[in-house]
């Protein structure tokens, strides 16, 4: 096992409906709490380099946020670069950071995401976030992002028996979450029953099995591993940090019900930590659809292909179960501003493993794993933490 | 011989015939089009014509629609195994929700569309044998 870069600080905006604010400003509350946490960084003269995610210009017309959001964190003149994988684009920004660490040519860089979506109406939202799939062969024939991921839904239902009630668990178990959660965008208990009533999207999901439109930013300090202590008695070490592609379109892919870019992203992940999928104490998965976050356990290897549906009714994946999943109240309850999601899932790890989760945390997690994945797929990144020495 | 593009693909489809693309050296066969071969690599692809027919293999019933569908909704969205064992993302037509099921033979369509700036393309969708 190899320490590829460690995390000194972290800091994650409110999630939700934030009315009146822009991208950068809320981007700023949270390069404000990952300052305010690290005392012994002084960002003006230590931070090298920022990579940020973001999504779309569409939404307040704005791109080039590269150097934006660089001054919004009251940073100036060092380089920033903007990565767009859709729902995935932080996550690959920390990978960009990550190679950066390592190659040498920075000692400490800050990565962050964020997106404001809230401001437009649903169709506009559609459109924007449909932009992350095909366009002459999804978009154009009627495809939207829930669209998408019930066909999956569908096919994994006629494939391994999964019901709309296992679908809807995961739902119910992440809003129980984001009750512990007082950043998380929805705060409200809701049961199998709302779910399953509640308005159809695109059969077989409803409005309780998507994720929600939010605003909200993230960031981490990232710093070489042996300058970490500098900075902090608790470095969260990463010590896999992967990624992997399928097409763009799920009709050229190999199967409806498996994320091949998972499977071939955690394979690497757990190879490169030498890990199994038993060793990990808790985990972010991207439940952007409540049927994403169960293909997602089957190919990350928490349970046998088919056998998601069971996971999660076995309440293995609850806090106190054998694997807590998406303990913030994931994208579903804690809130999905695209761009921010991939750092907000290593923001909730981080608090888990240095034991700052409050009444959310998983009594002592050690290792942590996030998986976040952009379009319907077509982008997977997985990374491990780990608690520092 | 053409180039494999996509707007040849949909000039096609504006005379109701769907195109595959091959590779001439491995042989493997695409339903999208496209100018390098992803098995391995080789730039000789042509067009094949395609039966139009195959099965169901998942489905959706969209309720809420893309913008560009708005007055559509619900309608159902279908993956189709084609007869060369390649799949195609379409609308399925012509057959009640209540009836669909994963499996049901189907056969290709066109339509035109209706804008008549970019993007024009046609629509395959597909309807019950």
């Amino acid at each position: 096992m190899k320490v590829l870069a460690s995390i000194v600080s972290a800091g994650l905006s409110k999630f939700g409906k934030l009315d009146g604010l822009y991208a950068r400003e809320i981007f700023a509350e949270a390069a404000k709490e990952a300052f305010e946490n690290c005392p012994n960084l002084n960002p003006k003269k230590d931070i090298e380099a920022l990579f940020i995610g973001q999504m779309s210009e569409s939404y307040e017309r704005q791109g080039h946020t590269g150097p934006l959001m660089l001054n919004w964190a009251g940073l100036n003149g060092i380089s920033a670069f903007r990565v767009e994988s859709a729902c995935a684009s932080s996550s690959v920004a920390l990978r960009v950071g990550v190679m950066a660490i390592m190659s040498g040519m920075y000692n400490i860089v800050m990565v962050g995401g964020v997106e404001k979506m809230t401001h437009l109406p649903t169709s506009n939202n559609m459109e924007i976030l449909a932009s992350a799939s095909d366009f002459p062969f999804e978009q154009w024939h009627g495809a939207t992002f829930p669209s998408l991921f019930a066909l999956m839904a569908t096919a994994h239902m006629n494939e391994y028996g999964t019901t709309e009630e296992q679908m809807a668990l995961v739902a119910v178990k992440n809003h129980e979450n984001a009750l512990l959660n007082p950043k998380a965008h929805m705060q409200k208990k809701i049961t199998v029953q709302d779910v399953l009533s509640s308005k159809i999207v695109s059969w077989p999901l409803k409005l309780y099995d998507c994720s929600l439109i939010s605003d909200g930013a993230s960031c981490i300090i990232l710093t070489k591993p042996e300058l970490a202590k500098k900075f902090t008695d608790t470095p969260i070490n990463i010590i896999a940090s992967t990624q992997a592609q399928d097409s763009l379109n799920i009709s050229e892919r190999e199967s409806l019900t498996t994320l091949n870019s998972i499977k071939l992203a955690s394979k690497e992940a757990f190879k490169m930590a030498g890990l199994t999928p038993k060793d990990i104490d808790v985990a972010e998965i991207h439940d952007c659809f409540t049927i994403a976050e169960i293909i997602a356990y089957e190919d990350l290897g928490f349970c046998a292909k088919g056998f998601g549906g069971k996971l999660i009714e076995e309440g293995e994946t609850k806090i106190g179960g054998k694997i807590p999943v998406n303990t913030s109240g994931g994208l579903k309850a804690k809130g999905h501003p695209v761009g921010a999601t991939g750092v907000a899932q290593i923001y909730e790890i981080y608090l888990q493993l240095i034991s700052e989760a409050g009444k959310r945390q998983v009594n002592g997690a050690e290792i942590g794993l996030t998986c976040n994945i952009g379009g319907s797929g077509a982008t997977a990144t997985v990374n491990i933490l780990k608690r520092g020495d | 011989m053409s180039v494999t593009s996509i707007e040849q693909f949909y000039a096609f489809c504006s005379q109701k015939k769907l195109m595959g693309v091959k590779c001439e050296e491995c042989g493997a066969l695409y339903a999208i089009p496209k100018p390098l071969c992803l098995k391995c690599s080789s730039k000789k692809l042509s067009w094949v014509p395609f039966k139009g027919v195959g099965k169901l293999a998942s489905y959706t019933i969209v309720h809420i629609p893309h913008p560009r569908f708005q007055n559509e909704a619900p309608y159902i969205l279908g993956v189709i195994e084609l007869e060369e064992s390649v799949k195609l993302l379409a609308r399925i037509k012509n057959v009640k929700p209540e009836d669909i099921k994963i499996g049901m033979p189907l056969k290709v369509d066109f339509e035109k569309s209706e804008s008549e700036t970019w993007p024009n393309w046609p629509r395959y969708f597909f309807k019950p044998i």
